[in-house]
């Protein structure tokens, strides 16, 4: 297990060096000059030349790519992302201030929608090819299919045409009112731990389907044993291990759900964020953003294995 | 046993003595797959209203009647107008050319372009392939939407930028599953044999490797199809898409829509069901189509 560890560990370097390599490549190698983007475009072409060096000298542009490349990627190391263009704050900063928020609806969400997936995705693997299966199946395609901004607009127009509901100004964290919290953020989590479900529950279907097939199985209904014993204790526990995966790559369907769904509920976390300073066009931030973002789907996928390898000892001598 | 895929489906039913057709075939796969029927129905349907958009639309999706802003669904307009006086139905039809014209050339460009550097990742191995295998592995690193959003958010709103934003995150999902087949199709007798014949690389890849990738191939391609419709739709929805006034599904829903909810609530409604039956239709097609191309999961 420590050889693993140790393995997989060292293969995070490389790719994080990538990421950052390939965010610095998108945001300035692309055609197109950030700096005349930033001063309001080039269509009437007056842009006051000294407005215009003085902002590629803030942004470091006026220097050689591999200087700026060591620059940025020096800064990445001590969590230095520069300062917004927008608020003048650095980066970091305002992302601390966003995180909470988004953590909260992130986590509440992934267990939201693990309640509601693995049940489901158990009996519709149980009742293959019945009603019940067509309904959780059509349930769950139509949760992927179904953009969750709209579910989002949905939700808000019920809210508002039915309670009178407006939008929160601020956020309430849930140890100043645990109550006000959970009204601000129950729609936002169920929208987005639908479509995480919708995901997981296909998923989950699957594995338990291939696993019902297994000799064991066969062995198990030989020897006498309930429905509920087999498909719970022999099916279900070994179809998990590959759930758990799932819900750690399904991870990226959590962020770019929230992406959208801050933005519906107009909630200030780090997904409204991101879609903010692109509106800006404060490209410190969005290089930043998508960076940690990458980050953080780099190491939770990398939690992830290591879990499976702990639960399942073939993958570590491979 | 039952019928199972469309291929052995269309095999076992139809009688010896008739040849079997695509009717057929269609037939059988409908059968087997009453969902991927359905699928295929719908998008049916879709390419219908998009290629009919011009003599099916009762109205110009672009011209405003600021007579008839905020009209209810009615016999004039069936889904009612937007702030504009437009008529939702007509924009939502012109609409249909947009998301299938993004959803194609992105899942067709991004599978392409990634099947190819999957096939040849597989095909040359060695330090190729070790390099292109981590090149692929950062793409992943990215969400699709945030890696889309960053591509988008440089290149600026307009419907071809969408289409490489919407593609790039493709490439490396599509490398991966055609590399993985490729390399076990490289391992067939039959590839050894075309060399040894003294066949080109060219030529072992053109017609060894690449037919046998087709299905992996195919697979991913109508996957990926709702996948980018979504996609489209969500940078539109976050202004980063089509710009107005493009009749785009995506930015029908921005904006407008929810300031308009207690007023208008047709608004948001329509082009958020079309969005959700497009893709709702393309994945229902592309999952059976799966459980008929792939032969691990033929019977389930």
């Amino acid at each position: 297990m420590r050889t693993y560890l140790a393995k997989r560990l060292l293969l995070i370097v490389p790719t994080l060096f990538g990421v950052a390599a390939v965010v610095f490549l998108i945001m300035r190698v692309i055609p197109g000059d950030v700096t005349l983007l930033i001063l309001g475009g080039d269509q009437t072409g007056r842009i006051d030349p000294q407005q215009l060096a003085a902002m590629r000298h803030q942004l470091g542009l006026d220097q050689p790519l591999a200087v700026q490349f060591g620059t940025w990627l020096w800064g990445v190391l001590r969590l230095d992302f520069g300062t917004s263009l927008w608020t003048g704050q650095p980066v970091i900063d305002e992302v601390f201030i966003r995180l909470p928020l988004s953590l909260e609806v992130a986590i509440l969400a992934t267990i939201v929608s693990v309640l509601l997936a693995i049940p489901l995705g158990m009996i519709a693997a149980v009742r293959q090819d019945t009603w019940v299966d067509y309904l959780i199946r059509v349930v769950s395609i139509g949760g992927q299919a179904i953009p969750s901004f709209w579910v989002g607009i949905l939700v808000i127009l019920a809210l508002v045409i039915y309670f009178g509901w407006g939008p929160p100004l601020e956020f309430t964290p849930p140890w100043v009112d645990p109550w006000a919290n959970f009204q601000q953020l129950v729609w936002p989590v169920l929208t987005v731990g639908y479509r995480y479900a919708a995901v997981t529950t296909r998923m989950t279907r699957s594995t338990v389907l291939e696993v019902l097939r297994e000799d064991y199985i066969r062995t198990a209904w030989a020897k006498g044993l309930r429905e509920r014993v087999v498909v719970i204790r022999h099916a279900l526990k070994n179809a998990m291990l590959p759930v758990i995966t799932l819900v750690g790559t399904e991870f990226a369907f959590l962020i770019g759900g929230l992406v959208v769904t801050e933005t519906v509920f107009t909630l200030n976390g780090v997904g409204r964020f991101v879609v903010d300073a692109v509106a800006h066009r404060d490209y410190p931030v969005v290089q930043a953003l998508v960076f940690l973002i990458a980050l953080c789907f780099v190491v939770v996928n990398l939690l992830i294995d290591l879990t499976y390898a702990w639960l399942d000892p073939r993958i570590r001598y491979h | 046993m039952s019928v199972d895929s469309s291929l052995v489906g269309a095999g076992a039913t139809a009688p010896a003595a008739r040849p079997v057709g695509w009717v057929d075939r269609a037939w059988a796969f409908a059968r087997a797959k009453p969902l991927g029927a359905a699928g295929a129905l719908i998008i049916l349907a879709m390419l219908l209203v998009a290629a009919l958009a011009q003599p099916l639309a009762p109205y110009d999706p672009y011209l405003p009647d600021y007579a008839a802003q905020f009209s209810r669904p009615s016999v004039d307009h069936w889904l009612g107008t937007d702030e504009f006086g437009r008529d939702v139905l007509s924009r939502i039809m012109y609409g249909a050319r947009i998301a299938l014209f993004v959803g194609f050339t992105a899942s067709f460009a991004g599978c392409s372009i990634g099947g190819l550097l999957g096939v040849l990742s597989a095909y040359c191995g060695g330090t190729i392939d070790l390099l292109l295998e981590r090149v692929m592995d950062v793409l992943l690193a990215f969400p699709q939407l945030i890696l889309a959003l960053a591509v988008a958010s440089i290149l600026g709103p307009a419907v071809p930028n969408v289409v490489i934003a919407v593609a790039i995150p493709i490439i490396p999902r599509a490398a991966r599953v055609v590399r993985a087949t490729a390399l076990s199709v490289k391992e067939n007798q039959y590839v050894e044999a075309a060399h040894g014949l003294g066949a080109s690389h060219g030529a072992v890849i053109r017609r060894h490797l690449l037919p046998n990738v087709f299905a992996p191939y195919l697979i991913m391609l109508t996957a990926q199809l709702g996948t980018a419709i979504l996609a489209e739709a969500a940078l539109s929805y976050l202004g980063l898409g089509a710009a107005e006034p493009t009749p785009s599904w995506g930015l029908m829903l921005s904006g407008s829509a929810p300031a308009y909810a207690e007023k208008a609530p047709w608004i948001g409604l329509f082009p958020g069901i079309a969005i959700s039956l497009a893709v709702f239709g393309f994945s229902l097609f592309g999952d059976s189509l799966r459980d008929a191309l792939d032969p691990k999961l033929r019977g389930k």
